[in-house]
């Protein structure tokens, strides 16, 4: 588990690698490279502090991010849990483990209108899916659940990538 | 998408190599040229069956503040109030959604006092109360889809 992350210490010449990949690592065969012509230091400088950015947590991952709905996953839960405050951190540990899991946090409960402290994100090609998904963690829950519910969106009213300032 | 789109859009969910040419070694890995590796995944992010590739950067570590948060409002102000929240470029992602909390969005801002800064302002223009959330623990982040 981590807690909320502390800010880690960045340099100007890494602040320039962020700003010219966070759109994305160009499409060439050597994309390192092209990266440093742009942030004007040699290659092998690019790869090693991407490295150990990566190393330290700055970088989760070098991936692709599907699309849900192009490939097919129709049906994206929010699933929500008012969980025992005593045993959140060993149970949302495990229900992050779990194949079907995308995200899980803990966050605040709002009372009375909001009583749900563990959020696990799901993707189904449909809802009967997600819903067997759900399942599956309000097994792993058992006793120490008192609720649940799954929220799916029914529209995006904005989306737009997290953009880092140059 | 073929059987090699899919081995491309599986393998790239797991992750890509730090070296001088990394889609030379995945496309081994998938028994194609890294030529043809470029051109698929050039169609697949153009196509947005792929929405982005490339490093995920992790925003708190530096020292940005993200946020969930939500708002209940009323029917009859839904639309009003959609176009009040998108127009602050601090909200990253927004969606409806299928409960008395109906409008769920994403803040992401520089510091955390821009985030307290964004609430009171969303709190101010649509008279509507700001349940924030943001996260107290982080379990597991990744999404990965098979195809």
């Amino acid at each position: 588990m981590n807690t909320v992350a502390e800010p880690a210490v960045i340099d100007a010449v890494d602040r320039a690698i962020i700003v010219a990949t966070q759109k994305g690592l160009p499409l060439v065969a050597r994309p390192y490279h092209a990266v440093a012509e742009q942030v004007g230091v040699p290659a092998e400088e690019v790869m090693s502090r991407m490295q150990r950015m990566r190393d330290n947590g700055i970088i989760r991952r070098i991936a692709a991010v599907p699309n849900h709905y192009a490939l097919g996953y129709k049906a994206n839960g929010m699933t929500v849990w008012d969980v025992a405050d005593a045993r959140i951190d060993e149970l949302g540990r495990r229900v992050g483990e779990l194949e079907c899991v995308s995200h899980c946090y803990h966050r605040p409960r709002h009372l009375p209108d909001w009583s749900y402290n563990l959020f696990a994100m799901v993707h189904g090609h449909d809802r009967a899916e997600v819903e067997a998904q759900a399942q599956q963690i309000a097994e792993l829950l058992g006793d120490a659940c008192r609720g649940h519910d799954i929220l799916y969106s029914t529209r995006i009213l904005k989306k737009t990538g997290l953009r880092i300032g140059g | 998408m073929d059987a090699l789109d899919r081995a491309i859009v599986n393998a790239l969910q797991d992750g890509f190599p730090i070296c001088a040419q990394p889609y030379e070694a995945v496309a081994q890995q998938l028994g194609t040229t890294e030529q043809e590796l470029l051109v698929r995944l050039g169609k697949l992010l153009e196509a947005g069956t792929l929405s982005r590739f490339g490093p995920m950067y992790h925003a708190e570590r530096l020292g940005g503040a993200l946020s969930l948060a939500a708002l209940k409002v009323a029917p009859q102000d839904y639309e009003r109030v959609a176009e009040q929240v998108n127009a602050l470029p601090e909200v990253a992602h927004n969606y409806e959604r299928n409960h008395a909390l109906n409008m769920w969005f994403v803040l992401a801002t520089e510091t955390a006092t821009a985030q307290a800064d964004a609430v009171d302002k969303i709190e101010r223009e649509t008279g509507c109360t700001v349940y924030n959330m943001p996260k107290l623990a982080e379990y597991f982040v990744e999404l990965k889809l098979r195809v």
